[in-house]
């Protein structure tokens, strides 16, 4: 394998034409997963990380979404320039989706196995045809490996005759099978209850490291990237502000998003929780100059909203976009 | 300290922009505005505007009938010599009335047995209402009305009657749907527990959700009720002569099919207009009203 | 303290369907199965549960939405179910609900004027209310222009506000808050949450508070009552329900629970992991309906159904480890 990164995306621009104006969402994504690596990728609502990983697979409805400008790397192709084919080859063999709402992702008029069939025959088949009973028995294998019991019985089973919890599992079955080199989970289990979700987790982790297949994790909840992730992206208003590897960034976060984020989250220590981060997400038809973040930062300063903050090196494994931290540390 | 209406208005001409925007993004939604406008306006102003107003009732004129269309007459006249031009412009008349006195006929008395059904659902009141516009639906509309045109005495009046008769059950399924759906709300269920009354909240916070498809539905319909109104009028049981309804002069000037074409081809492609019009019309408001997604 | 409202046996069955051949045997499903709790004066009680407990059908039902099948509810000593009679003004205007989303509870076609006003038509009506729907937006910061505003020109957290001032609008005692953040983000969860206990404090308020969050509840309720299939499995102080969860079923939610720094960790139940899913309440498990997933299973489990306990002052369990012929802990 390649010594470089698996996934590279450079100053990523993405932009939505609608009425009133363009959209401005992300504004410049920079973002990196090596081979056999756990990212996880935080954010609230409407800060772009979906539309981060959308740019990546190349399903944004285009128009009204444009990219004016960036680079999206895979094994040091640029998927952005790729072909028909060669896009199809790395959505097929090398990137896979989980989905947030496991009922929206499985089509409710097949049956598991019709659909767990074709991700196997594509996927796992790299093209070539295979006999239908190795398809068979390879869609067994994918099922066992997320734990369903019955793997036989579920092939003919159609989505509505399965829990919430097993159509997750059967999601992950579609995107874990054959030997794919990155996995997007998209808020795997969210929409489940707690005790389900930890499961689902669970087996994510377990796969992901039995295979050494790299994952990004993209949730709203600090909690779930802390289960699985080696390192953290933190992004706001469609940019990254903070990059750690996960312990470091829970014990020393340092963005002031990043902070107000974790005094929000509710504690099981107890203690009440901090009063959040006032204002609300920017309107991005006319976002706020300089730091996306300054209107709604209690250290911001004149520069702020300015210029806009680089990437600032704290340490090997820490970095901050802010200026607080601007020649290695803070600025009195 | 309360900032009144003044912000309020400026929020609407905001809306009307964005809902003008949506609507406008389709270039035939346009053209269906321009054509029910160019209809209306011309169905209003018949007496100005037509080249010839007295030909639009019992008028005879041996001396030019039959004439091929001509700058004199562009679109010819029939075999006792009336203006074809100006009998249309005339006939738009009575296709837009009736299509606005059946719609204001039927449009409240199935938007309201609708809500009350579709809000009341699983009770009995819901299956009395529902069988009852499922049997209405269940007789084939044009075979209806031809029944009670042909039972009273065969005019416009009877003949909207016996239309509005038959539509009001759709506009009470369109809304019972939606009424079903939207009482699972919980702004409705809000409503019922600070103990507001049905009236209210069957009026107040339910039929406000429901306009844009009622509308969208009217102007579609609006349509269908020229097209019916002018198929009963071909068969001779609406518009009566001497009056230009356009599915008597398709009628009439079918007998002198194909040597005098001009007399029936006109009349057909103004209702061809006037329908299409309104379909059109219908789309741009359906695409106006739909939920924006980014 | 005294009790302001009071569970008692509470059980809301539906009828979702007719089995057999002749369909003479009708599928019920037991939302609500035997629910008893107190909520006292001024606290905030927390009832827990994962999607499909029951914990939103016993709010529904409280606020009069549903019939109680068997069982009853009293607010101050006196029923709320009394026959077919129809809940006084009075107790309606004591009883406010704040519901989960505010997408849907705040009608899109109505002005937050509309919105607050209505419940003061029905209950105080004035000349001019304007005055009073400003104070009560003000109640919970939200600037007085935003009268003339629909509900989709506000974010998730400002609808949310105009919901929590309608429900102050009759100036109740009693507020159910059903999940009242949960299609939240964290950053705006904090603020409403603080401004529900701020006007708790400022107002007297009692909250019977419905959540799946119990981090969240950790930090808002004073008591927590944990509720599986229907029933409630515990019921603790919070301090104490965090410290010693008895219950299985509570020590695996805490289990599962993500959390983000390793002193929160230290209080996660290590012995237990979460396993199977919750059964479909149509076909509820014999005896306790926990035990196709319990770990501690025994064979009485699968027969009988555990009765409530008093393990300690104030932390009632319902499971067979704890019952008395069992020797108790």
């Amino acid at each position: 394998m390649s010594v470089g990164p698996l996934l590279d995306i450079k100053d990523l621009y993405v932009h939505f034409h609608v009425f009133g104006g363009t959209l401005k969402v992300l504004d410049g994504v920079n973002f990196t997963v090596y081979s056999g690596e756990k990212v996880g990728l935080v954010g609230e609502t409407g800060c772009g990380k979906t539309t981060t990983m959308k740019a990546v697979l190349r399903v944004l409805p285009m128009p009204p979404a444009r990219i004016p400008g960036g680079e999206i790397y895979f094994k040091g192709r640029d998927i952005l320039k790729m072909g028909a084919e060669e896009l199809g080859r790395v959505r097929g063999e090398g990137i896979s989706m989980v989905f947030q709402d496991p009922t929206a992702a499985l089509n409710p008029v097949f049956t598991i196995g019709q659909q767990l069939g074709a991700v196997v025959r594509y996927s796992l088949a790299g093209g070539k045809r295979i006999s239908r009973k190795e398809i068979h028995q390879r869609a067994v294998v994918a099922l066992k490996e997320v734990a369903l019991p019955d793997a036989e019985r579920l092939l003919k089973n159609y989505p509505f005759q399965l829990s919430g919890g097993m159509r997750q599992r059967v999601c992950i079955a579609m995107a874990v099978a054959g030997s794919r080199e990155l996995i997007v989970a998209d808020e795997p289990g969210t929409s489940l209850d707690v005790s389900i979700q930890d499961q689902i987790l669970r087996l994510l982790r377990r796969l992901v490291e039995e295979k050494n297949t790299s994952v990004i994790l993209i949730t709203h909840t600090l909690g779930v990237v802390r289960e699985i992730a080696d390192r953290v992206y933190v992004m706001y208003a469609g940019k990254m502000v903070e990059v750690a590897t996960t312990e470091e960034l829970f014990s020393r976060p340092l963005h002031p998003y990043t902070l107000g984020l974790m005094k929000a989250v509710p504690k099981l220590t107890g203690g009440g929780i901090a009063d959040g981060i006032p204002g609300r997400i920017p309107d991005y038809l006319d976002p706020p100059g300089g730091c996306r973040f300054h209107p709604r930062c209690d250290q911001a300063m004149g520069v702020c909203s300015q210029e806009k903050p680089w990437f600032y090196r704290v340490s090997d494994d820490h970095e901050v976009a802010c200026f607080l931290y601007r020649e290695g540390g803070k600025e009195k | 300290m309360v900032p009144a209406k003044p912000l309020a208005s400026a929020k609407r001409m905001e809306n009307l922009r964005r809902n003008w925007y949506k609507f406008s993004r389709n270039r035939m939604s346009i053209l269906g505005l321009f054509t029910v406008l160019l209809v209306t306006f011309l169905a209003v102003f018949a007496p100005l505007v037509a080249p010839y107003p007295k030909h639009a009732s019992a008028f005879v004129d041996f001396a030019n009938a039959s004439r091929p269309p001509s700058l004199e007459y562009p679109f010819g006249t029939d075999v006792i010599g009336r203006d074809i031009l100006s009998r249309i412009f005339f006939g738009f008349r009575f296709s837009l009335g009736m299509g606005v006195i059946v719609l204001s006929l039927v449009v409240p008395p199935g938007v309201v047995l609708g809500l009350v059904a579709g809000y009341n659902q699983g009770t009995w009141l819901d299956t009395v209402i529902m069988r009852i516009t499922d049997i209405f639906l269940a007789v084939p509309s044009l075979v209806l009305a031809l029944a009670i045109c042909s039972v009273l005495t065969p005019n416009l009046f009877n003949a909207m009657l016996a239309v509005s008769l038959m539509w009001w059950p759709w506009y009470a399924r369109l809304v019972y749907g939606l009424a079903s759906t939207l009482r699972n709300e919980f702004f409705v269920a809000s409503a019922e527990t600070i103990g507001a009354s049905k009236f209210h909240i069957l009026f107040r916070e339910i039929l406000p959700n429901c306009i844009s498809p009622i509308f969208t539905k009217m102007s579609l319909d609006m349509g269908w009720v020229i097209i019916i109104g002018s198929a009963l009028s071909f068969v001779g049981l609406g518009v009566q002569a001497p009056r230009p309804g356009l599915g008597t002069m398709v009628s009439d000037g079918s007998k002198y099919l194909p040597e005098q074409w001009w007399i029936s081809v006109f009349p057909s492609l103004a209702i061809v207009l006037v329908v299409l019009g309104f379909n059109l019309l219908g789309d741009g408001l359906r695409d106006m009203f739909a939920a924006e997604e980014v | 303290m005294t009790d302001l409202l009071t569970a008692t046996g509470l059980k809301k069955h539906f009828v979702i369907g007719q089995s057999g051949i002749l369909k003479r045997k009708p599928i019920t499903v037991k939302a609500v199965d035997g629910v008893s709790f107190a909520v006292r004066e001024g606290e905030t009680f927390g009832l827990v549960g994962e999607s499909g407990s029951g914990k939103s059908t016993v709010a529904y039902t409280i606020i009069g939405m549903y019939q109680p099948t068997e069982g009853n509810i009293a607010f101050r000593g006196q029923s709320l179910f009394q026959g077919d009679k129809k809940r006084s003004s009075a107790v309606k205007k004591e009883i406010q609900i704040v519901f989960q989303d505010p997408g849907s509870s705040l009608n899109p076609r109505r002005t937050v004027k509309q919105i607050v006003e209505l419940p003061l038509q029905i209950h105080q009506p004035e000349k001019d209310p304007l005055p009073k729907i400003v104070r009560l937006l003000e109640m919970v910061e939200l600037p007085p222009d935003y009268v003339h505003k629909y509900p989709q020109m506000l974010g998730g957290g400002e609808k949310q506000m105009v919901a929590i001032a309608r429900a102050l609008a009759t100036n109740p005692s009693f507020v159910i808050l059903d999940e009242p953040t949960s299609a939240l983000d964290v950053s705006i969860q904090a603020k409403i949450i603080n401004l529900l206990i701020r006007l708790q404090e400022e107002f007297h308020l009692s909250y019977l508070f419905i959540t799946h969050d119990l981090s969240l509840m950790r930090n808002v309720a004073s008591r927590v009552a944990i509720m599986y299939l229907g029933k409630i499995c515990e019921i603790a102080e919070a301090a104490e329900f965090f410290r010693n969860p008895y219950h299985p079923y509570t020590q695996m939610l805490l289990s599962s629970i993500p959390v983000v720094s390793a002193a929160e960790e230290e209080l996660k139940p290590k012995k237990i992991t979460s396993r199977g899913e919750i059964p479909s309440p149509v076909n509820v498990p014999s005896g306790c309906s926990f035990h196709p997933r319990c770990p501690e299973k025994m064979d009485l489990c699968s027969m009988e159904d555990p009765l409530m306990v008093e393990v300690e002052e104030g932390h009632t369990v319902r499971c067979h480890l704890f019952s008395p012929e069992q020797g108790g802990l």
